[in-house]
């Protein structure tokens, strides 16, 4: 596929892996932020390739994971009321949460309903006039855009039965929490990259500036990884923090200033609830209030049990990136991508579920 | 999640468009980058175009890793 196929020639990548060996002296641990860069790095091997020096962590990009029991509880009680469909993406359908999960909720006959997009949401109110749909709204800013767009196009075709639960979250926020948190010590950071195709690469000065910490933002190919790399490691060897883009084909510094519109339109600021993190202000997207009459939480009530979280599940400090999954008992064990306790083993790209399929975990 | 894919954009009516994805046709929403073109490759997100790809700084980064991979 053009634009993908380029950038896994192997002999381009081990000669950048070559280069990267020749160029990187001090130690470095770098941090990908986002789940689809775990992925990647595993499934092409490249941990195994880069030299002994350079320490790879997995951070907390991956919107299934990190979303808090209470809120997955919300949406789950929400798919309890009468009259109602409970549209979402597939990830989220198998996640436990306090109590229960979407997937044992549509076993006890609740309508829910995997979309690929949140505009499939519009058609599906359009066909059920007597219901409600509530599209259980998770991501971050790359996501974010499309709910908004989607909302909107509810607005103009006047479709009135159609609501979202906002649990948007978003990265420079979560980034500069874990930072000041001071449980990881980091040296350089991989920016997710197709958050960065909406929100640009300017929101992330911060990391240089403050922290001096190396910042690059990077495509999803192994050569764009490598890349990233070594751009990390120029800065790195150098001493010259800045931020700077590796994916320039899918990302411009200011960022897509459409998406970002639309997003301001429906959406503002809000804190939110982070899985293992706990609340962080200012982390989060909420409905503005002209836009309530499409938001869930302001139009059903529903009546929650405390949230709880499974016994010995270190999804939390794993997104929090102070363990990995070979740190947690349950993993590969009680907890497997076919019965998972955690979200970190459920989303294709958790963690423990990366680790699980392309980890070599037996031998470490 | 944020996983994104290219796609190159056949046919457009207002904002909605008919997309190719390496072979599979199917209709997604260009509202977020409405000066998308057919004939322009877009990054596929949730059925949302979320960017143009910029095919001019594709075939730089590929010329950049070419010349990285040949000096020391």
């Amino acid at each position: 596929m053009k634009f993908i196929d380029e950038y896994r020639d192997p002999e381009l990548g081990k000669r950048l892996i070559e280069r990267i060996h020749r160029h990187s002296n001090n130690s470095a641990r770098l941090m990908e932020f986002c789940g689809g860069h775990t992925v990647s790095i595993f499934k092409h091997g490249i941990r195994q390739l880069l030299p002994k020096n350079i320490e790879m962590l997995s951070g907390p990009g991956c919107p299934v994971c990190v979303t808090a029991n209470a809120d997955l509880d919300k949406a789950i009680a929400l798919a309890h009321l009468p009259n109602v469909i409970i549209t979402s993406f597939g990830d989220m359908i198998r996640v436990p949460g306090s109590y229960s999960s979407l997937q044992l909720a549509k076993a006890e006959g609740c309508d829910i309903r995997v979309v690929y997009s949140a505009q499939d949401s519009l058609s599906i109110a359009q066909d059920n006039p007597d219901k409600s749909v509530i599209f259980i709204g998770i991501g971050f800013e790359t996501t974010a855009p499309t709910v908004a767009a989607t909302i909107l196009q509810a607005e103009q075709e006047g479709i009135n039965n159609f609501y979202v639960l906002s649990l948007h979250k978003l990265c420079p926020p979560i980034m500069k929490a874990i930072l000041d948190m001071g449980e990881v010590r980091l040296n350089g950071i991989i920016c997710p990259g197709h958050v960065s195709a909406v929100i640009g690469s300017y929101p992330y000065q911060f990391i240089p500036d403050k922290y001096n910490i190396a910042c690059v933002v990077s495509g999803f190919e192994p050569l764009d990884i490598l890349l990233c790399v070594d751009m990390l490691v120029d800065q790195i060897e150098t001493g010259h923090y800045k931020v700077e883009i590796a994916y320039r084909r899918g990302v411009k510094p200011e960022g897509n200033q459409q998406a970002l519109r639309l997003m301001d339109t429906v959406f503002e600021v809000a804190e939110a609830d982070w899985r293992g993190i706990g609340v962080v202000p200012e982390s989060g997207l909420r409905l503005k209030k002209s836009y309530q009459p499409f938001d869930a939480e302001a139009k059903f009530e529903i009546s929650m049990k405390p949230s709880r979280e499974a016994k010995g599940c270190l999804c939390g400090s794993i997104l929090r990136g102070i363990n990995t999954p070979l740190d947690c008992k349950l993993f590969g064990k009680k907890c497997t991508p076919e019965h998972p306790v955690g979200p970190c083993m459920v989303s294709s790209e958790g963690s423990c579920a990366t680790y699980y399929h392309y980890g070599d975990y037996y031998g470490g | 999640m944020c996983l994104a894919i290219p796609a190159m954009i056949k046919s457009i009516d207002g904002y909605q468009a008919e997309a190719d994805i390496g072979g599979v046709t199917r209709q997604i929403s260009i509202q977020l980058t409405p000066e998308a073109k057919v004939g322009d490759y877009i990054l596929l997100h949730t059925g949302y175009s979320i960017n143009i790809i910029d095919e001019a700084e594709a075939e730089e980064t590929l010329r950049l890793l070419k010349e990285l991979s040949e000096v020391s």
